[in-house]
C-alpha cells in the first residue's frame, strides 16, 4: 500500500519505520528541514520537505494514488485540514487523524474524519491502569456504539461488599459483564451474584453513566 | 446583528471597529490580549482572550446566539477548523473565513465554507494596477 504520513515527529517517525518494515510504500511529509534530513538519513529517502496541508504539496507527492493518509502532527487543526484535503480533493479512501486535545474528538467525528486516535487519552488510560487506587479504568472504547468497557475495583470496606448485583442501583444503560475475584476464577455475573471485597468488575457503559456506575459499585 | 470575530490582527481589529461603529454587537477573540491594543479606545464590543477552535471558548464568546462568525487568524488551518465548528456544530447562519492558500480556499468553498484568499484577491488587484 502507498501510505502518506503527515508529521515527522516521534509518532510519525516510528509509524513510518513500523510500516516500512511491513513492506509498505511510505512517504513522510514534514515542514522542518532538519527533521526531514534526520528521517532520510535513518530510513532512506522517505521524507518530503513540505507542508502536508497544502494542496499543491499533496498533488506533488501523488496523494491521488495513496491508499491511506495519516496525519500525526502535534496540532489538531493541521491534522484535520490535511485529512480533509486528502479526502475531498484527492479521494484517499482512508484518512486517520491524531488528536492531541481530547475535546476535539467529537468535532473531528462530526467533520467527517474516518478514524481518529486520541494520543492524550491513550496515555491517560495507560497511566490510570498503573495507579493501584484508581477507582475506574478505561479498557476499551467502542466508538461507533458510544460505549466503553471499564474496570472497577471493589474496595474491602465498600458498603456494596456482600450485596447482590440485583441490589445495586446500577444505571439502566450499564451492564456488568465479568467479575474477576481476588482469589477465584473469573465468572460472568447474574443478578444473584454477590460482590466480594477486592473483586474486579468489568462493565460496559456509555461514558455519561460512568460516574453513576462507579458510585453504584463502590458505594460512594 | 451579533458578530463573533476570531483573530484580532490588523484585519480582525479593523473589521471589529467598522462593525462596532455601525452599532452591531461585536465580540472579538484572540489568543493574546496584547492584540486588543489594535481596537480603538471607544470600542463598545467585547474583547475576549480565548482559542477559537475550543467549543467552550466559542460558547463564552456567544457563538450560540451569533448571526455571523468570521475567522481571520494568521493560521489557515485554525481558520478553517473554527469556521467548520461554527457552521456544523453551532449552526451559525453566516460563516466567513480567510484562507491564504488559494487551492485550499477552492476546496473549502466546495465544502460550503465561504472563504476568501487574500493572496488571489490582492494579486488580482496588483495585476490590474500593473496593467493600468
Amino acid at each position: 500500500m502507498y501510505i502518506i504520513i503527515v508529521g515527522g515527529g516521534k509518532v510519525g517517525y516510528y509509524l513510518a519505520r513500523a510500516l516500512l518494515d511491513e513492506g509498505h510504500e511510505i512517504l513522510v511529509v514534514e515542514k522542518k528541514e532538519n527533521k526531514c534530513e534526520l528521517i532520510c538519513s535513518e530510513l532512506g529517502s522517505v521524507c518530503f520537505h513540505g507542508d502536508g496541508c497544502e494542496a499543491a504539496t499533496l498533488a506533488e507527492i501523488g496523494t491521488g494514488r495513496a491508499d491511506m493518509f495519516i496525519a500525526v502532527t502535534g496540532d489538531d487543526e493541521d491534522n484535520l485540514v490535511a485529512c480533509q484535503v486528502a479526502k475531498h480533493k484527492f479521494n484517499v479512501p482512508r484518512t486517520i487523524a491524531r488528536i492531541n486535545n481530547p475535546k476535539n474528538e467529537t468535532i473531528f467525528k462530526k467533520l467527517g474524519i474516518d478514524v481518529t486516535v486520541s494520543s492524550t487519552n491513550l496515555i491517560l488510560e495507560n497511566i490510570e491502569e498503573e495507579v493501584p487506587t484508581h477507582p475506574l479504568t478505561h479498557l476499551l472504547t467502542i466508538r461507533d456504539k458510544g460505549l466503553e468497557i471499564v474496570q472497577v475495583k471493589i474496595p474491602p470496606d465498600s458498603i456494596t461488599v456482600g450485596k447482590s448485583v440485583k441490589e445495586l442501583s446500577l444505571p439502566p444503560d450499564s451492564r456488568l459483564v465479568l467479575i474477576i475475584p481476588a482469589e477465584e476464577k473469573p465468572h460472568v455475573p447474574t443478578v444473584k451474584t454477590i460482590l466480594q471485597a477486592r473483586d474486579q468488575v468489568i462493565a460496559v457503559t456509555p461514558p455519561e453513566s460512568e460516574l453513576a456506575l462507579r458510585a453504584a459499585l463502590r458505594g460512594a | 446583528m451579533k458578530v463573533v470575530i476570531m483573530g484580532c490582527g490588523r484585519v480582525g481589529a479593523q473589521l471589529a471597529t467598522l462593525l462596532d461603529a455601525e452599532n452591531h454587537s461585536v465580540t472579538v477573540m484572540d489568543l493574546d490580549d496584547y492584540s486588543f491594543r489594535r481596537l480603538p479606545p471607544d470600542f463598545n464590543g467585547t474583547a475576549l482572550v480565548g482559542n477559537g477552535i475550543d467549543e467552550e471558548a466559542l460558547k463564552k464568546a456567544g457563538i450560540e446566539e451569533a448571526d455571523v462568525f468570521v475567522a481571520v487568524t494568521q493560521g489557515d488551518n485554525r481558520n478553517v477548523m473554527a469556521a467548520q465548528i461554527a457552521k456544523h456544530i453551532f449552526n451559525v447562519p453566516k460563516v466567513v473565513c480567510r484562507i491564504y492558500d488559494p487551492l485550499r480556499r477552492d476546496l473549502y468553498d466546495a465544502l460550503g465554507i465561504e472563504a476568501f484568499s487574500p493572496t488571489t484577491i490582492f494579486a488580482q488587484i496588483l495585476k490590474e494596477k500593473v496593467e493600468g
